[in-house]
């Protein structure tokens, strides 16, 4: 019978977070060990589940500080259950993903535009089926430091999606879509590959962001960063 | 303000919240979770369509196919739109950017399913549902869709039978809402959560919408039929998907004996399942013989499920299962435009009962019938949005109705623990309403459901706080339940046969002479539930 840790939080509570421990039952996943603490001891206990399969991204939790799928788990003595970061907490595991969700919008990251009659051939459909492979469940975002210090970072799995939108033959307007990532976007991501690390269904945002670094300069913009070399007195 | 409200986002929300909004309406889409997080992201076989891209195929067989599983239950007309609808629909999923699996030439890919007739279902590797979902909401993002995500609704506000909006929590604060709209979608998913534990459903589907809806005036209809799938889990009820058999799995009983042609359908194998299960027997899924590297390849996720829920690897060893309650046929009756008996309320998808599937569900059809029909409602209810010139009056009384209920609960006893009666009513229709009835049983489970209802205000909350209270909205899930589980057992006593999903222990056989053709309606006449059997549309 391991035993976790959960940090809790309740707005209205003083104080209001703290960390609790449970035992819980052997073998069980975290999402189950979750509802069984909160159907046999505390019912306050808060958090999101769907699926129970790994599908449905509700659940994303961290553990001893990195991003699992409670659903996906199994929990080890001494674990540290916490919310993910960089959303506010509304109570206990669940944070508030309307920020985050926004990302989506602002990367533009669907088909605006269809091809007329455009092929997808079976490689076409292989070169983004990772990417749309997707469930949305966080993990990513929280585990990325750029949010750390710049939350308004499109972050990784907006981007992913804007990518394999943007590698999609049947998208006739691509040039919205790398446009709406310049700002806030491919430029300021690290490629410190944290996203990647924790990703439960194996996807590289990072590399995406590479992928969509290329196409931007192929469509004429430039890597900010760069660009201030130009104020070092270096030109010709 | 909104013209049209569309509560749930899953594939049928979804399609008809972007239906709607290409007619240029103001459109919500309103769920108790995020859109993705909905239960069609958890469909993987794949969504019907006659294209006969992988050999041979007609709507017609499609048709017949579909008429012959749904038992003389199905409506003809409604089962040819549908079909015919199809290929328009694949057509339309792949413009708007759906990663379809594809064929060398680039047309969609298509695979067999149980009970077709020809390679129909169209899939996105194992993710049909995921990526149909995704597809969906990225484009309703794209048009402008607004999303009121995490909003719990309650009830639908109606006043002279004619809808005018909803109320709900908004989660995040607890507070109770009103949303008025000149009208409203019900795409809320279906009630396999009855079968607490013994269910392949996401742990939402607990029927919210059709116990709102026969709350509201609208009629439900053939709520006894509820499909199993043979192949659960044994612990956890996760589903393992029908292709394990098809691609050439064993059921084996504990004398390692094989026990019945692995790929008859659904309700047939699990039937035969379930009478070992009777007699004793565990039953084991055997996939060994498939190998390593086949299973890796095709089975993938259902290897990493049976590793983690059963601590077995499925290359090595046998995986125990039982057969659990899949997908519920019955819902709010809808007519042909999909309106409820509630002007200006429409159903579709797995709440609605539109006359497809009747006494059992074709797998890839439910999927279809989202994106057609949830479609197809959003154009309608659009279409009366437009019509209405009904000035919306003040929603004071619904809020304050809506808010003193919630309140109530605040200050129920608490004395009996819920959590332990959804356990034990989840066991109950496991064993007594589920893949074989009698009626001793059936009557039993009503009294005992009779008696849960009226212990509702002894139950209760132990958590008091306001903010994301899923005590309390598991609760009011608990209570819809209650209510759909009485419709379930009345309608599962009144037929006195076995037809599809339905089959009873005295009663072996389909009895065309009485219930042929014959449905069940369920309603509520100043709060108390009434039901008969009658012909479609001839009430
Ligand atoms: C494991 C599994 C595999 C399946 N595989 C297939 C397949 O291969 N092919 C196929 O055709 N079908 C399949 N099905 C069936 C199919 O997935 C479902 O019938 C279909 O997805 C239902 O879609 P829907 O839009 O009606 O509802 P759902 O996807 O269930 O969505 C319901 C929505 O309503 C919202 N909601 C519910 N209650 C409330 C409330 N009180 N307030 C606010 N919002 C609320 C939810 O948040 C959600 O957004 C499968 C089902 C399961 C469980
Ligand atoms: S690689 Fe980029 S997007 Fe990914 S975590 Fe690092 S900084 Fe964030
Ligand atoms: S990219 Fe991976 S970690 Fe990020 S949201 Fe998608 S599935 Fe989750
Ligand atoms: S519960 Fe759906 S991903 Fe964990």
């Amino acid at each position: 019978m391991p035993k976790i840790k959960i940090r809790r939080f309740d707005a209205k509570r003083k104080p209001q977070g703290l960390v609790q421990e449970w035992e819980v039952k052997e073998g069980s996943t975290l999402l189950e060990a979750l509802t069984f603490i909160k159907c046999e001891k505390d019912p306050s206990l808060t958090f999101r589940s769907g699926c129970r399969s790994s599908v449905c991204g509700s659940c994303a939790v961290r553990v001893n500080g990195k991003e699992v799928l409670a659903c996906a788990y199994k929990p080890q003595e001494g674990d540290l259950v916490e919310p993910r970061r960089f959303a506010k907490v509304i109570k206990d595991l669940v944070v508030d993903d309307t920020e985050a969700f926004k990302t989506l919008k602002l990367a533009k990251a669907w088909l605006g535009e269809p091809r007329e009659s455009a092929i997808v051939t079976p490689e076409d459909e292989k070169r983004t089926e990772r990417q749309s492979d997707c469930i949305l469940c966080g993990s990513c975002y929280s585990a990325c430091p750029v949010l750390e210090t710049n939350p308004a970072f499109l972050g990784p799995f907006a981007l992913t999606r804007d990518w394999r939108y943007v590698a999609d033959p049947r998208e006739n307007d691509i040039k919205s879509k790398v446009d709406a990532i310049q700002k806030n976007g491919v430029w300021d991501c690290t490629l410190c590959g944290e996203c990647t690390a924790v990703c439960p269904q194996g996807i590289d945002p990072k590399s995406d962001i590479l992928m969509l670094r290329t196409k931007s300069t192929q469509m004429g913009h430039m890597d900010p960063n760069m660009g201030s070399f130009g104020s070092f007195g270096l030109d010709f | 303000m909104i013209d049209v409200l569309i509560v749930g986002g899953g594939g049928a929300g979804l399609s008809a919240a972007i239906a709607a909004k290409e007619v240029g309406m103001e459109v919500a889409v309103l769920g108790k979770t995020y859109p993705t997080r909905s239960q069609t992201s958890m469909a993987q076989g794949g969504i019907n369509a006659a294209l006969g891209n992988a050999g041979a195929d007609s709507v017609d067989a499609h048709v017949a196919d579909t008429i012959k599983s749904s038992h003389m239950l199905g409506d003809k007309e409604m089962i040819r739109r549908l079909c015919e609808k199809g290929p328009q629909a694949i057509r339309w999923l792949d413009e708007i950017g759906t990663p379809f699996s594809r064929l060398d030439d680039g047309r969609v890919a298509q695979r067999k399913l149980g009970g077709a007739s020809a390679k129909r279902a169209c899939y996105a590797q194992d993710y049909t549902g995921l990526k149909l979902l995704h597809t969906l909401h990225d484009t309703a993002l794209a048009r402008g869709v607004r999303f009121l995500n995490e909003y719990y609704m309650l009830n639908f506000i109606v006043e002279e039978n004619r809808v005018l909006g909803i109320t709900a929590i908004e989660m995040k604060s607890g507070e109770v809402k009103t949303v008025r709209s000149k009208s409203v979608v019900i795409a809320s998913g279906g009630y396999s959560g009855l079968y607490f534990g013994f269910t392949t459903n996401s742990s939402t589907s607990t029927g919210d919408g059709i116990a709102a809806a026969i709350r509201a005036g609208c009629v439900l209809s053939d709520m006894e039929f509820v499909q199993f799938h043979p192949t659960a889990l044994k612990k956890s009820g996760v589903l393992i998907s029908e292709s394990a058999r098809g691609a050439g799995g064993y059921l084996l009983n504990s004398k390692k004996e094989r026990f019945v042609d692995e790929l008859k359908p659904r309700d047939v194998v699990a039937r035969a399942i379930w009478e070992q299960i009777k007699e004793g027997e565990e039953v084991y899924l055997d996939i060994r013989h498939l190998g390593e590297a086949f299973i890796e390849q095709n089975l993938p996720q259902e290897r990493k499920l049976a590793k983690l829920y059963e601590g077995i690897d499925p290359v090595k060893e046998l995986v125990p299962i039982k057969p659990v309650a899949h997908y519920t046929m019955g819902g709010i009756e809808v007519d042909s435009t999909h309106m409820t008996k509630v002007e200006g309320l429409f159903a579709a998808g797995e709440c609605a009962n539109a006359y497809v599937h009747g006494a059992n569900r074709l797998g890839g059809n439910s999927l279809l019938e989202t994106v057609v029909f949830g479609y197809e409602a959003g154009e309608n209810a659009a279409s009366f949005a437009l019509k209405s010139n009904k000035k919306v009056p003040s929603m004071h009384t619904w809020l304050k109705r809506d808010s003193e209920f919630i309140g109530k609960i605040y200050q129920f006893a608490n004395q009996i623990d819920f959590y332990e009666k959804r356990t034990s009513l989840g066991n109950a229709f496991y064993h007594k309403v589920g893949i074989v009835r009698n009626e001793r049983d059936l009557k039993g489970v009503l009294a005992a459901v009779r008696r849960l209802h009226e212990e509702l205000p002894l139950m209760g909350i132990a958590d008091k706080s306001r903010e994301f209270n899923t005590n309390l909205v598991e609760f009011i899930e608990f209570g819809n339940m209650i209510e759909l589980a009485k419709t379930v057992l009345v309608g599962a006593i009144g037929r006195n046969e076995s037809r599809g999903a339905h089959q009873r222990e005295e009663f072996p056989d389909e009895d065309n002479e009485k219930f042929g053709g014959i449905h069940s309606f369920s309603w509520k006449e100043n709060g108390e539930l009434c039901n008969k059997f009658g012909g479609l549309r001839d009430e």
